[in-house]
Formats: C-alpha cells, structure tokens, sequence
C-alpha cells in the first residue's frame, strides 16, 4: 500500500487507494436532488409526501460526506504524503472551481442587464416595438427599478444607503482582516492569525444578521418579494445566491479556526486556509458587483 | 509526434510496484475505485447504455413518423420522447463517453500515474447514474415527464409544463456539478501532470481538444444551472423571467439557454476532432499535416463560440444588426473547422493508406461530418434560416454533426484504443459489419430529412403532411436498421470485455506514435508511477 512508505517526505505524486466518500458523495446528490425536487412540488403544489425528509436526509448525509472527505485528506496531509505537486493541483482546481461560481453568477447577472437594456424598453415601445406597448401593454413605461409591471404589480425599489452600504463596508473590511490573518499565518504570528480570523467569521455573521433584517425590510416595508417582477426576481435570486454564498464561507472559515486551534497550518503549508480566504475574497468581489448593478446603478 | 520516451520500463515499475495495488476485486472495485482506467470504463459502459436507452426513445419516435396521422403514441407521450432522447443523448451518451475516453487516454497520453483529483472523478461519475435515473423515473410521475424539447424552451418549461419539471431541473443540477468536476480534473491533471519534456506543443492533439473543452465545459454547464434555476422559480415561485408582464421576457431564456448551448454543441465535437487527429496520421502513415494550425484552429472555435450563439433564434425578432452579427460570427466558425477538415485531407494525401476498421470510422467522419457542417453553413445564413427554422432540415445537420459526427467518431475512438484496453484484437469481421451496417442505414435514415426539412415538414410533430410520406417511411427503416446495427456493436464489445480474441502488440497499429503505444497490451492497472521522460 502507497501509505506504507509514507512518514517520509514524499515526492511521488500520491494516487489514493480506493475510498468511499466519493459514492457516498453521489448518494447525497440524489436524495438531495429528489427530496429538492418533490419538495418544491409538493410546497407549492399543496401535495404530502417525503421530500423535505428525503433533501434533509440528503443535506446530512452530504455533511457526513464531507466530514469523512475532509479528515481523510487531513490525514494524509498531515502524515506528510502529499508533494508539492498535489498542492498545485488543489489549488488550480479550487481557482476553476471558483471561475465556475463566477459563471454562475454571470447567468444571473446577464438577466438582470437583459431585463434593463433590452426587455423592459421594447416593452415599453422601444426600437420598433411601439405596437407591442400600444397593443399589448398599453399604457406601460419602461423604467427601472421596475416598481410598475406590465402586468400591473406594484413594488417599491430598495435604495442603496442605510443597510446595503453599511454591509459593503462590513464586507470589505472582511476581506483585509482575512488578508492580515492569512499574512499572520505566513509570518507565523499565531495571536494576528487567530484574532483577525475570528474577527472575518464575526463580520461575516454580521453581514448575514443584516440581510435577513433587510428581506424583512423589503418584504414588510416596500412589497418588494420575489413574486414582485423582473426587479424583485433578480434582487433576490442575485442577493439570495451571494448570501447562500456568504454562509458557505462563514461555514468554511469556522472550520478553518478550528484548524488553526489545532495546530494544522504551517507557515508554508496551508492549502485549506488559502483556498477558503480565496473563496472569500471572491464573495466579496460578487458583492461589489451586486452592491453597484443591482442597488446604486 | 514522434516522442521518443526514455522509458524506466515496465519491468522496473513491475518490480518497484509488487506492494502497489492492483485492481481489487468485485463490486467494491467499482464503487470505491480511483483509478483512471476503472473510471473511464465506467464512464464508457455508462454512455453506452445511455445510447441504447435513448436510442430506443428514437426508435419510438420513428415508429410514430413511420406514416402520418396519429397510430402508436399520443402526442404528449411522443414529445416526451423527443426531450428525453435529447437530453439522454447529448448529456447520457456523448459527454459520458468524451469524459470516459478522457479519463482512460489523457494520463496515458502525457506520462501521468492517474488523473490530478481520483477521488473527485469517482464522484463526478458516480453522479451521472443518479441524475439519469432522476431524470427517466420523472416519466413515470403523474403528468408524464419533461415534453418540452430538450432545450426546455419558455413557456413551454414554466407555463406548459406539469409538475416533474422540478425533477428535471435538480437532475440538471447534478448533471451539471458531475460535468464541471470532471472538467475541472481534465485541466488540473493537463496543467500539472504532464510528463518532464511533454511540452504544450508535444502535447497529442486528443489531450489538446479535451482541454479546450473543458475550458468550455466550466465556462457554460453553470448557466445552465443557472437557466434551469430561472425555470424552477419562474414555475413555482412566482417569478417572472421568462414573462413579459412580470418585465421579463421568454426570448431572454433562449439567450441564456443557447449562450450555454452553442458552446455545448463544441464540446460535443472539439473532442472528435482529438480523436479523428490521433487515428489519420496513423493509418496514412504519416504524421499530421499542420499540427500547430490544429491547435489554433480549436483555440478560436473554441472562443468563436462564445459569440454565435443567438444564430439558433433568428426568428425570434432580433434587431437587423444582431442578425447580422451572429449571422457573421457564425460563417467565421467555418475557417478553422476548414482548416481542420484541409489538415486531415493533407495527412492522407500520399499516405500509405491502409483501411482498418477505426480508420473508415475516421473517413466516414470526414466525409459526413463536413456535410454537417455545410449545412450548417446554409442554416448560418439569416434570410435563408427563416425557411430552414423548426423543420427537419435542422434535425438532418444537427444528427449529421452528431451521430456520424461525435457518435462516429466515440466509435473510431473505441476501436482505435480498445485493443489497448484489453489487451486483444476485436472480432474484425463483426467489426466490419458494424461499420458498414451503420454507415448505409444512418444515411438513410439522415439524409432524406434534408428533402423533407426543405419542403417544410415541421419537426418535433407527431404527424405530418401526406406528401411527407414516401420519405418518412425510408427514414424510419434507416432508423430502425441503425438501431439494429448498434446491437452489432454491443455484441462486439460483450465479446472483447471477455477476453477473446488474438493477443495485440504493445504498438497494435503499425503506424501509432504516442506514450499509449508504449505501455504493454493491456495497459497496466497502474502506469507511470514513476513519470517517463520525453525528448
């Protein structure tokens, strides 16, 4: 066995032996995607059955996974199999794994820019649609916040001061507290790492505290849901994909302190530190973008 | 490439890896298993069940259009089977198969001892049953299964739509999660694995294509995720996306849809162009005309399509100056895919030619993918797409680019390398049979829907005008006898898994250069533990 020969540094390139998360893994993705997808219909369809049982079943089952994954490649690493080499493939695949998110977002973003640039004013009689509005929807104005459908809904726009302003700044400075404790892990100065680490998990806790509190704002306050229109749809499903976001991260870098409590990281050695301060960064990144096309411009 | 490899010799690795595992036994081999070439087997049967399944929604399908007016199946069933045959065969059939070759070939091909991330590519397979079988049983839930074409159209998919959408959807999600993991791997191992001396310009032109692929791969499958994530709140939730008095708009879902699937279709064929790379030089005995313009031909399809992608909607009512872009962007694919189609041609010319059996594959492809590939040239022009929109005329090129295509070609791949794999010659004369057996019914059974497609016979419509029948009836004995061919196919490949036939070289074909070639028949559980080095 590969382990065998291990304690020794070890420059081959390890391939591991058989290992059953990953099926483990793929069983939690499909009671996940079938509890998912007969929970969606049987909340909206006003139906019984077992979905929410069978995506919750899932969600743990995924978890379990995880945690086996993860202290088996802890193991691994800590026991000194792993080569620089492998280092660089955990990385580059955690920078393509991180394009994809940014991927995903674009889908998103590009409806938004969609709905602004070229459905809402051919609604509203732009380049040669006139007879579309004047038959159609008589009476409708492009404009936007979309606060009046054609279809008649009424909604009030979220303005960008008070909450959204206040969390970009709480998410910005995230990002440096996270930076300096990365650069307090390189330069092996535990109390820097520990405190700014803790300090990110915090404000990224209290950014999460102040987007629900801004969901109750808008859903109570303004009317603005996610039945609203084009302008509640992308509000919510960009604000609500980054806050899903938010809290994988928040999860993830809880993980980490418990790490760096433990003793895992080395100065050189820290590719679960980095990886997940990347993820964070680009949370972040997607929340600048969000906090200019979806709120100010 | 001649890559002349320093090679430490499978004697050593054998001796060196006497406590290295081999291959253990039973199930488990299978379930927990991270190894390339388990993986890529997996993949490989997985794709061609998934093409037998699909195959067989075809045959229903032809079974209906045999003669007009309404006799088999009702016409909510019937559109049933046009959507899953088109999702099983573009994300159960072809991508598996790529993926399964990728796996199989790619380490072998740069010098690797796995692929970068093992235990994600167990996990990027293992996914694919799951979803497929999300995705088949929603045909059995009350109200039938997705009967919205496979690109899921709105309204069809959100106002039209009954209530196993919210299947389809999450089985998307995870097909999508299985494809990005598995594209993710291919460029890590490209990037980080590749032998001392394989330089980027060494690199085999399959290993080429897939990495432009993947590059793709992970670019779009998330804006379908994306897409069908519209379509389930659209449907469910009460949004408005895809619904003009919400301030949304159903002709934004096709931008969204076709700005993943235009690339989608590449990553359906880039990888044929590997293959079809890697087996001209080797039966015309000489090495590949203009290997660098091959790579740079790939590179700017690749990126081209990114750019084309609303020529699938220009009856939608674009402005005339969209029109003409993509109508432009689009005739642009033509150079590089004419370069490509030059360079084959130019391997040929005064090879030493020699026709076995994965070589007429590769010929069939050259031959009948260009005639796919003109007549996409003719859908490509705008004032003419008005015409040739919804009818059979598209269903004619997209099957000519997939099926004697990528389909095609997967099969050239099998017999070019499964000899490799085994370790033993196909049967040669069933092989033989296969190919020409398919090679004739699948053009009857492709090319008279361009007559038909050009007279205006609509497709997805389980009936059709009198005057369409004489023409019907041929395509649907086509199709039935390409069905038929196929179970050739599986009867050659049960017989391979089985060990029969005569023992092959380490090289198997005289004329094939590359490190696959000079690992032994079959290649090992484990290769290049220790990385060769490349001159």
């Amino acid at each position: 066995m590969a382990q065998q020969e291990a304690p020794v540094a070890y420059e081959k390139y390890y391939v591991p032996d058989q290992s059953p998360w990953p099926i483990v893994g793929a069983v939690a993705l499909f009671l996940i995607a079938v509890g998912a997808g007969n929970f969606t219909i049987e909340m909206t369809k006003g139906k019984e059955g077992f979905g929410g049982y069978t995506l919750a079943a899932g969600l743990f089952l995924l978890m379990v996974m995880l945690v086996g994954w993860f202290k088996n490649q802890i193991d691994e690493s800590m026991s000194g199999l792993y080569s620089a080499q492998l280092g660089r493939s955990y990385r580059q695949g955690m920078l393509w794994f991180i394009f994809s998110e940014v991927m995903f977002f674009a889908a998103f973003f590009g409806a938004l820019f969609y709905a602004r640039m070229i459905a809402i004013p051919w609604l509203g009689g732009a380049s040669n649609n006139a007879m579309t509005n004047e038959v159609l929807w008589p009476g409708f104005e492009a404009m936007w916040p979309l606060v009046s459908t054609p279809g008649g809904i009424q909604t009030q726009a979220m303005g960008w001061m008070g909450l959204p302003a206040i969390n970009t700044v709480i998410l910005l400075i995230s990002s440096v507290t996270l930076h300096y404790a990365h650069v307090g892990l390189e330069q092996a100065k535990r109390k820097q790492l520990t405190v700014m680490l803790g300090v990110t998990i915090l404000l990224g806790c209290i950014f999460l505290g102040l987007q629900v509190q801004e969901y109750v704002h808008a859903y109570r306050d303004l009317g603005l849901t996610l039945q609203s229109g084009i302008y509640g749809n992308t509000f919510f499903l960009l604000t609500g994909f980054h806050g899903l976001h938010v809290t994988l991260g928040t999860i993830i870098l809880i993980v980490l302190f418990f790490r760096v409590l433990k003793g895992h990281f080395t100065p050189k050695e820290h590719f679960a530190f980095q990886a997940g301060s990347w993820y964070w960064h680009f949370v972040d990144v997607v929340w600048v973008m969000l906090f200019f096309f979806v709120y100010i411009l | 490439m001649s890559t002349a490899t320093e090679h430490v010799g499978h004697d050593a690795e054998h001796a060196h890896g006497e406590h290295h595992h081999g291959a253990p036994a039973g199930i488990k081999r299978w379930l927990f298993t991270t190894n390339h070439k388990d993986i890529g087997t997996l993949y490989l049967w997985f794709a061609f069940i998934m093409f037998l399944v699909g195959g067989a929604m075809a045959m229903v399908i032809r079974a209906e259009l045999f003669q007009p007016g309404l006799q088999i199946v009702e016409p909510n069933f019937f559109n049933q089977m046009t959507t899953v045959h088109g999702l099983i065969m573009v994300f159960g059939a072809v991508m598996p198969a790529f993926t399964g070759l990728a796996n199989w070939l790619i380490p072998m091909m740069i010098g690797a001892p796995d692929m970068a991330l093992p235990r994600m590519n167990n996990w990027s397979f293992w996914i694919l049953p799951f979803a497929f079988l999300i995705l088949l049983s929603s045909l059995f839930v009350e109200g039938g299964g997705p009967a919205f074409g496979w690109t899921f159209y709105a309204p069809l998919s959100t106002t039209y739509s009954g209530d196993s959408t919210a299947l389809f959807v999450f089985s998307v999600h995870i097909m999508g999660i299985s494809s990005i993991m598995g594209a993710i791997n291919v460029i890590v191992t490209i990037f980080n694995m590749r032998a001392p001396g394989m330089t980027w310009m060494k690199m085999p032109l399959f290993v080429w294509t897939w990495l432009i692929t993947a590059f793709l791969l992970i670019a779009v499958m998330p804006v379908l995720a994306g897409a069908v994530t519209m379509v389930l709140t659209d449907k469910f939730f009460g949004t408005h996306f895809f619904d003009a008095a919400g301030g949304g708009d159903p002709v934004m879902f096709q931008h969204i849809f076709w700005f993943f699937g235009h690339p989608e279709v590449y990553i359906m064929i880039l990888p044929a162009f590997g293959i079809i790379s890697q087996i001209i030089p080797t039966f015309a005995r000489k090495r590949l005309f203009g290997y660098a313009s091959m790579v740079y031909a790939t590179a700017s399809i690749a990126l081209l399509s990114f750019i084309v992608w609303a020529h699938h909607m220009f009856t939608t009512g674009m402005p005339l100056a969209a029109e003409m872009f993509f109508m432009f962007a689009t005739m642009l694919i033509s150079v590089p895919t004419g370069v490509k189609v030059f360079n084959w041609v130019a391997t040929m010319w005064r090879g030493s030619m020699t026709f076995e059996v994965p070589m007429l594959f590769a010929l069939a492809f050259i031959v009948l993918f260009t005639i796919g590939g003109l007549s996409g040239l003719m859908l490509a022009i705008t004032p003419v797409d008005f015409q040739y929109h919804d009818t059979y005329f598209v269903v004619a090129h997209f099957h000519y680019v997939l099926v004697t295509g990528a389909v095609f070609s997967i099969m050239a791949a099998v017999y070019y390398w499964l000899p490799k794999w085994t370790g033993r010659m196909f049967d040669i004369t069933l092989a033989k049979w296969h190919f020409w057996c398919s090679l004739i019914s699948v053009n009857v059974l492709f090319f008279p829907m361009h007559f038909v497609g050009l007279a205006g016979m609509p497709r997805r419509i389980p009936d059709y005008a009198l005057q369409f029948a004489d023409f019907n009836k041929w395509i649907s004995i086509g199709g039935f006898a390409f069905g038929l061919s196929q179970l050739i196919f599986l009867a050659l490949l049960i017989k391979a898994c089985r060990h029969q036939g005569e023992k092959v070289s380490d090289q198997v074909w005289e004329g094939a250069e590359g490190l696959e070639w000079e690992i032994p028949s079959p290649a090992p559980y484990h290769t290049f533990d220790t990385p060769p080095v490349i001159k």
